[in-house]
């Protein structure tokens, strides 16, 4: 009962009510604090994924496990930003409360969490996925092989998006007038033409294959017939 | 052919087929300097607007002068490459026909990338816009597309208070705000989920007449967001290009007498951008003449077979 | 990193290890060439060394009590909250600068033996503010003033050294080069950026979600005193905070079952708010699916195979005529959202003439998975870009 008869009467009476909370002008608010509670619910998952994150990472350090010395480094580097953020180091009093400490402005510099996140956080960020543009070109090198005909064709794309989409468009085909018949052979029109028609026919058939996808899902679980998330205790 | 020309054709072949296993490090050095020394060269090269960023900068234009607009930051400091530039440029074009903004982020960081844009390009560039009478910052909520939806009926119940703790109401911009309906056009600078996909699903769909809906989008998002165009989506930028080419268009209608190279990140990321890009093709192409290479040779005798 | 994995059975192993040893030769030499590069740019450019300014103000607020009956507008007495009583004792008594006109109209006075808050702002600047603004300081002393100096306020700023923006410039480029490092092979160092990065984010991401969401939306309802008193004080007041105050248990339960996942037992307590989250989501998916991406998709593809485009003919007359490649675009669009949905469709043996569309619509999506590896590279390209900007521009100077 309350293993498995609860759990899927609530998940099938919350998505119900939004499914008419969508129809009904008269479900609507019940609407919105359902969608309320789950923005709460989204706040607390964050707190979870931290507890998650300092449990393993405990249990690295207690253990003395290989890294371990990495792992310490994350839970100091969590403990300080958390330190900083909830007791608002540092914040920039509100002028309209400069008498209430924790109403003060606590992501912007000077604070101590604003520097964390200008200088620590952002730089790293950023640099993580600016990685990914080393990857990228050597995995093309690697794995791009025109072997037939429909590896040709992806190839053939990327090549004309890649000159298409920067001035080597111009510089190759801009000699061709763009009132004349030929127009359409200029690269900045064939990849407008290859994104507009093409491209966008196929991720559109994608979306609505998607669309089914999820629609179907959603029922499966609305109606109880999908009870997987049953095993996820 | 000779004895000789056939060693040397098949010394080049082995040569080639050799270069399949090149250390990946050179790679990531060439692209290294592919992007970098445009960078140091300051290189720059000529961008012609598209169809599709005139398409956007005409969809804000037709948003009448001193409208109340939504302005959603739904990016990190990961995509800040690509979205700044458009962020730098809408928010000047916004401001320059005079419209109200709202601000959020969906992004836990995109109040981050929020305030600093206010700063450096709003207060920077528009010095008399006021807090609460012309822009209000609601800032970061949890939800995602629950936030969306919630807005779309109910504001004040998913912003309590603004970002500095300000009840809507206090806030002349804001206190009559109940939907997304009543903004005459929202912005989204897209990273991936949430993002433009969920204001199109969440907002727009719904409401398809009340608001005219502009998505500055990443490379990586810009091909699920296509189909969007322009039934669901009235404008959108399409990574650096789309944010280069709209730079263009806004600053030549727009023109801004100080700090001119805020308006040109997108231009100025062009230029290495061409470079890379040349040699990623270069690579495919290196990559694939390998391959040739090293099969003709596989298929002579099997020495050298390339894996 | 497999360097040199040798796969060409010509290479011998000496041979291999000979290449082996040139090319870390060549990749000190390059990272030398690089290092001096740096201490050149640091020490012998008179600009190369990063260095922030800070551009400092004070502001101060003393409290005021609004006079009642006095005219007060809309700033003191906030017009939604008139109607409560309650609320106009919270507003009665406001933060305001001193030199605030209110005082001298009577709508508002000063409290007595509450003291002034007064504190420091600063303002980050830019290297051609800070530029601008030293030239500004030195020009008393007869030298000329440098770049924009006119764009500014004729007297010159407080502007200072900051050394915690400075030491952070420095840390950034620090751990941007940190992250780089791992290109050439995994280190120590790469290794203390990653924990840094995943600790700091994490703590980021619960801190954010605290003071956004669950103080305005939770902790306001269940204990709107205490957080008007200690986090917000601006906060509205409710029209049914007993209702308010109920229902707000429901989320705060769900809340503390879910945390309830860290418990080494009971995981099942955890389902109950998974259910809701899962169910929410569904509900909302269920919808927006059919109505954003199934119809509207749809309806999108379903256009006039035969376009037409209004010109003028050669007098100047409008006149409707067919577009050619308008009709082609929309025949292909057709075309192509058909094959690929065909290719999607397993139930039936892709055979024959199905089979023929099928393999048309891999086809198409061969084109649209090459476009978005075109825009991916354009995209992960430009990331690049922005970070070597940093280092060149912010931290080295160099523009």
């Amino acid at each position: 009962m309350l293993r498995r008869t609860i759990p899927i009467i609530i998940l099938s009476a919350t998505g119900t009510m939004l499914v008419v909370a969508y129809f009904s002008p008269f479900t609507l608010s019940w609407g919105e604090t359902v969608l309320d509670w789950f923005n709460i619910l989204a706040a607390v998952a964050f707190v979870l994924g931290a507890g998650n994150l300092l449990a393993v990472n405990l249990e690295k350090v207690s253990s003395r496990k290989a890294g371990w010395a990495y792992a310490a480094i994350t839970l100091l580097s969590f403990a300080a930003m958390f330190i900083f953020g909830i007791f608002k180091v540092g914040a920039v009093p509100n002028p309209s409360a400069p008498d209430v400490h924790l109403a003060g402005a606590y992501e912007g510099l000077p604070s101590a969490f604003g520097w964390m996140y200008e200088y620590v956080l952002s730089p790293l960020t950023a640099t993580m996925f600016a990685m990914l543009a080393f990857y990228v070109a050597s995995a093309a090198f690697r794995a791009f092989r025109a072997k037939n005909v429909e590896a040709i064709l992806l190839l053939g794309t990327a090549f004309i998006i890649l000159l298409g989409r920067t001035a080597a468009a111009t510089l190759l085909t801009g000699w061709i007038p763009v009132d004349s018949a030929f127009a359409v052979l200029r690269l900045d029109n064939v990849t407008t033409a290859v994104t507009e028609h093409v491209s966008t026919a196929g991720m559109r058939a994608i979306t609505i294959g998607i669309a089914l996808g999820v629609a179907a899902t959603s029922l499966r679980l609305l109606l109880g017939i999908d009870r997987s998330y049953l095993s996820k205790g | 052919m000779t004895t000789d020309e056939h060693n040397t054709a098949g010394g080049l072949r082995a040569q080639l087929a050799r270069v399949s296993n090149l250390d990946r490090r050179w790679i990531f050095l060439a692209m290294g300097l592919a992007v970098g020394v445009p960078i140091l060269l300051k290189l720059r090269f000529p961008e012609v607007p598209g169809p599709l960023a005139i398409a956007t900068f005409n969809a804000i234009e037709a948003v009448p002068e001193g409208s109340r607009v939504l302005i959603a930051f739904d990016y990190d400091p990961a995509s800040e490459g690509e979205l700044q530039p458009m962020a730098n440029a809408m928010l000047h074009h916004c401001a320059s026909r005079k419209h109200k903004m709202v601000f959020i982020a969906l992004w836990p960081l995109g109040k981050q990338m929020a305030d600093e844009t206010i700063k450096n390009v709003l207060l920077a560039f528009h010095p008399q816009y006021q807090y609460g009478t012309d822009y209000v910052q609601l800032g970061y909520k949890a939800g995602n597309e629950s936030v969306i939806k919630m807005m779309t009926t109910n504001i004040p119940q998913a912003f309590p208070s603004d970002a500095s703790g300000k009840t809507l109401s206090e806030l002349p911009l804001v206190a009559d705000l109940e939907s997304v309906q009543q903004v005459e056009l929202i912005i989204t600078f897209s990273a991936g989920y949430p993002g433009a996909k969920e204001w199109v699903q969440y907002a727009k769909s719904s409401y398809p007449d009340d608001f005219v809906l502009v998505a500055g989008s990443t490379g990586v998002q810009a091909n699920q967001l296509f189909p969007y165009y322009p039934k669901q989506m009235e404008g959108m930028l399409a990574a650096i290009k789309g944010a280069a080419e709209y730079e263009m268009l806004v600053t030549a209608k727009y023109p801004v007498t100080k700090d001119k190279e805020r308006f040109e990140e997108g231009r100025r990321r062009m230029g290495p951008q061409l470079v890379a890009h040349l040699l990623m093709i270069g690579l495919i192409l290196l990559g694939n003449v390998a391959m040739v290479a090293g099969r003709s040779r596989q298929s002579r005798g099997g020495q050298g077979a390339v894996r | 990193m497999s360097a040199h994995s040798s796969s060409d059975s010509n290479n011998s192993a000496s041979g291999d290890s000979s290449n082996a040893q040139a090319s870390r030769w060549i990749w000190i030499a390059l990272f030398a060439v690089g290092a001096i590069g740096l201490a050149c740019n640091m020490f012998l450019r008179q600009d190369g060394l990063a260095i922030r300014h800070v551009e400092i103000t004070s502001a101060e607020r003393v409290q005021a009590r609004v006079v009642i009956g006095a005219g007060a507008d809309s700033l003191a007495k906030p017009a939604q909250l008139t109607s409560d009583a309650a609320p106009l004792a919270i507003a009665a008594k406001i933060w305001v600068e001193p030199q605030d006109p209110r005082f001298a109209t009577g709508e508002i006075t000063r409290v007595d033996g509450v003291a002034p808050v007064i504190w420091e702002t600063q303002k980050l600047l830019t290297r051609k503010e800070a530029a601008a603004n030293e030239a500004l300081q030195t020009h008393g002393d007869g030298k000329p003033a440098v770049v924009g100096a006119n764009e500014l306020a004729t007297a010159a700023p407080d502007m200072q050294i900051s050394f915690a923006d400075t030491f952070g410039v420095w840390i950034a480029a620090f751990l941007t080069l940190a992250i780089f490092s791992f290109l050439y092979r995994d280190n120590p160092i790469y290794k203390v950026a990653e924990s840094l990065l995943v600790g700091v984010s994490a703590a980021y991401w619960m801190v954010n979600g605290f003071w956004t969401t669950l103080v305005p939306n939770l902790f306001a309802k269940i204990a709107p005193d205490l957080v008007r008193a200690y986090a917000i004080p601006g906060l509205g007041v409710s029209e049914h905070p007993q209702q308010d105050m109920v229902l707000a248990f429901v989320p705060l339960t769900l809340g503390f079952m879910l945390l309830w996942r860290l418990a080494p037992k009971g995981g099942w307590i955890s389902v109950w708010p998974l259910a809701f989250i899962i169910g929410t989501t569904a509900g909302l998916k269920l919808v927006a699916s059919i109505e954003a991406d199934l119809i509207a998709q749809a309806a999108a593809t379903m256009k006039p195979l035969v376009a037409y485009a209004s010109t003028t003919d050669s007098s100047g007359n409008a006149v409707r005529a067919v577009s050619v490649w308008s009709s082609i675009g929309s025949i292909v669009g057709i075309v192509g959202v058909l094959s690929v949905l065909v290719y999607f469709f397993f139930s039936i043996e892709h055979k024959g003439l199905t089979g023929k569309a099928a393999r048309v619509g891999i086809w198409f999506l061969m084109i649209t998975f090459g476009s978005a590896f075109g825009l991916t590279v354009m995209g992960r390209i430009t990331l690049l870009a922005q970070r070597l900007e940093f280092l060149f521009y912010d931290w080295l100077n160099l523009s």
